[in-house]
């Protein structure tokens, strides 16, 4: 009786040019499905993490907090402590007489110790269940210890990595405000929904230097807690990412008036049209800021173009799968890799929402598999019934790729290689490149045997 | 020469920073998937299975499917035992598996699932018309404990749900051989083949968790203890079970209680005498005697203990990790005299202080500290009293080793920032052999790279 596609799952799954499409969403996962997703715990945590003079306590069992132990490859260019894992680790008896107490001497101590400019709790399942008052404990240790404590109602079970992205922005969003906006430029604005993953943020920053925009905050990549505090004072909030931070800079809209503009900075197009973008915001303030940009696109460009050429060459007309957390990155991924010659045949994400993929049919050749909350098995079955040479993923994904002989490129936030801006589409060309030029898939089973076969048959013929 | 450990009290600190432990589900799910055609399953909210499933791939670089019941809010409230059995009739359409390895997590163990009686609910529900895999439940909350208990405690009701007549007696062994490596329990096959005796090793991680490239994608990997293996392990001359801090009660001694075979707790057999013990017991439950190969391997132990001593005397070593890989190397470095200053497991209570005496009576030069419920932050806290040449432990220490400016020899779980970590040896005169050309190769590379003069003849 076994089957690759319950029954359930078959409304999240479409192929671009049958039919119009009307994907199912936004779901809970499905029980014993084995979904890739994580929790809204961990939307939390992958969202704050990177504020790095920040406190970032986990409140409950060990496991929540080893797991995500310095998990993203999230650089910092001064302080480091959100590389450290701190734990209430929640024992027995405190999941009988409640963990309040436990928490309230953990921050005493471990703000003393670390002197961070706030401190970040994150509830978990078990706090949530036993019913822990963590704002209480929060405010109290706030007055206490002079910096802002706040807590994330980021417990497990309360639906998906979405919910965590939400209680994250929400918490960052009593930080905002708070700071003296003195000193900020007309033209500026705040880098969110980028985690400096390899340190890409310092990329995209010099890009915005050249261009003569001020970068108020960084949030949460390479991100500081008085940025953070102060970036009510920017012009312009730049959000990236398909959900990440668009709640907060929504919140930020309706409270201080600051519009934000969707960017992406991976590809070509996406990460150019992204400057102009904010060129274009800017250009009454400051008129030869269209120029600037223009005329750095072009030299990135000009460098850029001749070295993808070389890639292109060995890669042109091979196959590609992707499967992301968020589906507003697969859109600059699909264009990257048509600037390698290489089709995409398989779309899909964690967190896709009816527009993103909309949007999705719309940029996809038609074929294209687009799923929303997939598992390994649903993965390998369109692996390898789309015969694909080369997966994106995260870690979870790449023993999918290998067993099944096939390239596999992490696009996932343990990656260690700058991919965004123009530098980072030569990183991405070259890491794709040697995923899927490698001699190593020719002894590969499954491949070795496709090779074989095509040979025979160029004898017969 | 001292054999008394001194066990210094943990300092005050409330928090945990860096653990040196992981939740107790984990454990379960690692030894669930050495059974045959077992898939584990987590009964929580869909983060541990996929929080638990990342974790393990990096180290073992190979597809690990954890199912999850992913209960979300409602479930919490109204129970998870409707998630539950639809998750398992999900498992079984999709993965068809032999056995379903069930483990509750905090959420469910909190909300007051009653797990042993929604499995004979859904026996009952779906038992006549469905061919029903083996359902095996063990539980383990994850504020108790650690991942090691997750392992024991999987291990135990392995057996205690599954095995429980007596079988013919056979000419078999049981071994339960605690967190190994996949090359160890290769390794441990090989020995008892050599035995002439059938082996019974449960879990079996050796091709689960270490499986060859294939030419297609496996819903669940080949290998694994088989399930009639577990069985009929009443059958057994005896059992073998490794660790000196485990649980009074376990498969082992389940087995002995209820069927009389005999258990035979040893150590891991790490370093020369905690190896000889392993063969003594094969001999002792086979009727054979040590095969030559092993005689030899043993004599190539010797061998290389004194063409390198020198390189490594009186080295002071600072070792952390499951409670029993510590004491076993604990036994290791005693015999090469090397000298381990601090000893830590994240574990609690679990008499990590008596079983490293008992270890290293008679060859340790000083009494170790020994740390139980340890984090980084304690390890760290003393590093300048420590003075530690060396660190030995799994790849969460790099840090540490980096700012002390001291090698990490890398051993047991998770090794996360090297290749390989599932190919490691420990165990027998083998793995001991390969320990000890690691260890001091380590020593030899760091005075290599201190030097500026440019050695090649060290």
């Amino acid at each position: 009786m076994s089957t690759t596609i319950l029954e359930e799952r078959k409304d999240q799954i479409h192929r671009t040019g049958e039919g119009a499409i009307d994907i199912a969403c936004n779901r809970e996962s499905l029980a014993g499905a084995v979904s890739q997703r994580a929790c809204v715990f961990c939307g939390s945590r992958v969202v704050l993490y990177p504020i790095a003079d920040a406190l970032h306590l986990v409140h409950g069992p060990i496991g929540c907090a080893v797991y995500t132990w310095d998990i993203r490859g999230s650089l910092s260019s001064g302080p480091e402590i959100h590389r450290l894992s701190f734990s209430t680790d929640l024992q027995e008896t405190d999941v009988i007489f409640g963990g309040e107490k436990k928490l309230e001497a953990a921050l005493d101590e471990l703000i003393d110790r670390h002197d961070p400019e706030a401190a970040f709790v994150y509830s978990t399942c078990i706090v949530g269940l036993i019913g822990d008052d963590l704002e209480a404990v929060c405010r109290k240790m706030s007055e206490k210890k002079g910096i802002p404590v706040l807590p994330v109602m980021s417990e497990g079970f309360k639906g998906s990595k979405r919910a965590g992205y939400e209680a994250a922005c929400n918490a960052m969003f009593r930080l905002i405000g708070t700071g003296s906006t003195e000193d900020i430029s007309p033209v500026s604005v705040n880098i969110f929904g980028d985690f400096n993953l390899a340190g890409e943020i310092w990329i995209i920053r010099e890009y915005f230097e050249k261009m003569g925009v001020q970068v108020v905050a960084n949030v949460t990549g390479d991100g500081r807690v008085n940025d953070i505090a102060r970036c009510h004072g920017a012009g312009l909030n730049l959000v990236q990412c398909s959900g990440a931070t668009l709640h907060l800079a929504q919140l930020m809209e309706d409270k201080f008036g600051i519009p934000f503009e969707r960017v992406s900075y991976l590809g070509i197009e996406d990460m150019a049209d992204s400057l102009y973008k904010v060129a274009d915001f800017f250009k009454d303030k400051d008129p030869g800021i269209v120029e600037r940009t223009q005329k750095l696109v072009k030299e990135e460009l000009e460098k850029l173009i001749p070295e993808l050429a070389r890639y292109r060459r060995d890669l042109e007309g091979k196959k590609v799968a992707m499967y992301v957390g968020g589906s507003f990155k697969a859109f600059s991924l699909v264009k990257a890799f048509r600037h390698l010659g290489m089709q995409v045949v398989l779309v899909g994400s964690q967190t896709g929402t009816k527009e993103d993929y909309a949007e999705l049919a719309q940029i996809t050749d038609p074929g294209t598999v687009i799923i929303d909350d997939a598992n390994p098995l649903e993965l390998s079955h369109f692996i390898k019934e789309l015969d694909v040479d080369v997966f994106v993923g995260g870690v979870k994904e790449r023993p999918i790729a290998f067993k099944l002989g096939v390239g596999f490129c992490d696009h996932n936030h343990e990656r260690k290689e700058a991919l965004e801006g123009f530098k980072g589409m030569l990183n991405f060309a070259r890491e794709i490149h040697s995923s899927a030029m490698s001699p190593v898939w020719q002894f590969a089973p499954r491949r070795a045997s496709r090779i074989a076969a095509a040979k025979k048959e160029a004898v017969n013929e | 020469m001292s054999n008394k450990t001194k066990t210094t009290a943990r300092p005050n600190y409330v928090s945990t920073t860096n653990a040196c432990k992981l939740c107790t589900p984990l454990g379960a799910s690692l030894a669930f998937r050495g059974v045959e055609g077992a898939i584990p399953f987590l009964h929580g909210s869909q983060g541990c299975a996929t929080y638990m499933r990342r974790y393990i791939i990096s180290h073992f670089r190979e597809p690990v499917d954890i199912a999850s019941s992913a209960l979300g809010e409602k479930n919490a409230i109204y129970g998870g035992g409707p998630n539950l059995k639809k998750g398992i009739l999900n498992v079984m359409k999709k993965y068809e598996p032999a056995l379903v390895g069930v483990a509750t997590t905090c959420l469910t163990e909190t909300i007051g699932d009653d797990v042993p009686m929604n499995i004979k609910e859904f026996r009952a529900e779906f038992g006549e018309d469905l061919d029903l895999p083996e359902l095996v439940q063990v539980s383990t909350p994850s504020y108790n404990g650690t991942h090691t208990d997750g392992w024991h405690g999987a291990v135990r009701s392995l057996v205690e749900q599954l095995c429980t007549t007596k079988a013919d007696a056979a000419h078999r062994v049981n071994i339960l051989p605690n967190m190994i490596s996949c090359e160890d329990v290769r390794h441990l096959k090989d020995i008892c083949r050599d035995f002439g005796i059938d082996a019974t090793i449960l879990p079996d991680i050796s091709e689960t968790l270490d499986g060859p490239s294939l030419e297609d994608y496996v819903k669940i990997p080949s290998g694994g203890t088989p399930i009639e293996g577990i069985k009929t392990m009443s059958g057994s001359k005896g059992t073998i079970e490794f660790g000196r801090c485990l649980p009074k009660e376990t498969g082992g001694s389940s087995l002995e209680a209820a069927f009389g075979v005999k258990n035979h707790r040893i150590g891991l057999p790490m370093g020369l005498r905690e190896s000889d013990r392993l063969f003594e017991a094969l001999e002792d439950i086979s009727g054979t005697p040590m095969p030559r190969r092993y005689e030899l391997e043993r004599g190539r132990l010797v061998d290389a203990y004194v063409d390198g001593h020198k390189y490594i005397f009186g080295k002071r070593a600072v070792v952390y990790g499951e409670e029993d890989l510590v004491v076993g190397l604990c036994a290791f470095l005693a015999e090469i005299g090397v000298d381990v200053v601090l000893a830590g497991t994240g574990a609690r209570n679990k008499g990590l202080d008596e079983a490293i005496a008992a270890v290293t009576n008679g060859v340790a030069r000083i009494a170790p500290e020994v740390r139980e419920g340890v984090d980084f932050h304690d390890i760290a806290a003393e590093a300048e009293t420590l003075a530690p040449d060396i660190l030995i432990g799994h790849s969460k220490g790099y840090r540490y080793a980096k700012a002390w400016g001291v090698p990490l020899v890398r051993v047991g779980f998770p090794i996360h920032d090297r290749f390989g970590g599932q190919r490691t040896r420990h165990i027998g005169y083998g793995g001991t052999l390969n320990l000890f050309d690691r260890v001091v190769n380590a020593f030899i590379e760091k005075k290599q790279a201190d030097s500026s003069i440019g050695y090649g003849y060290i």
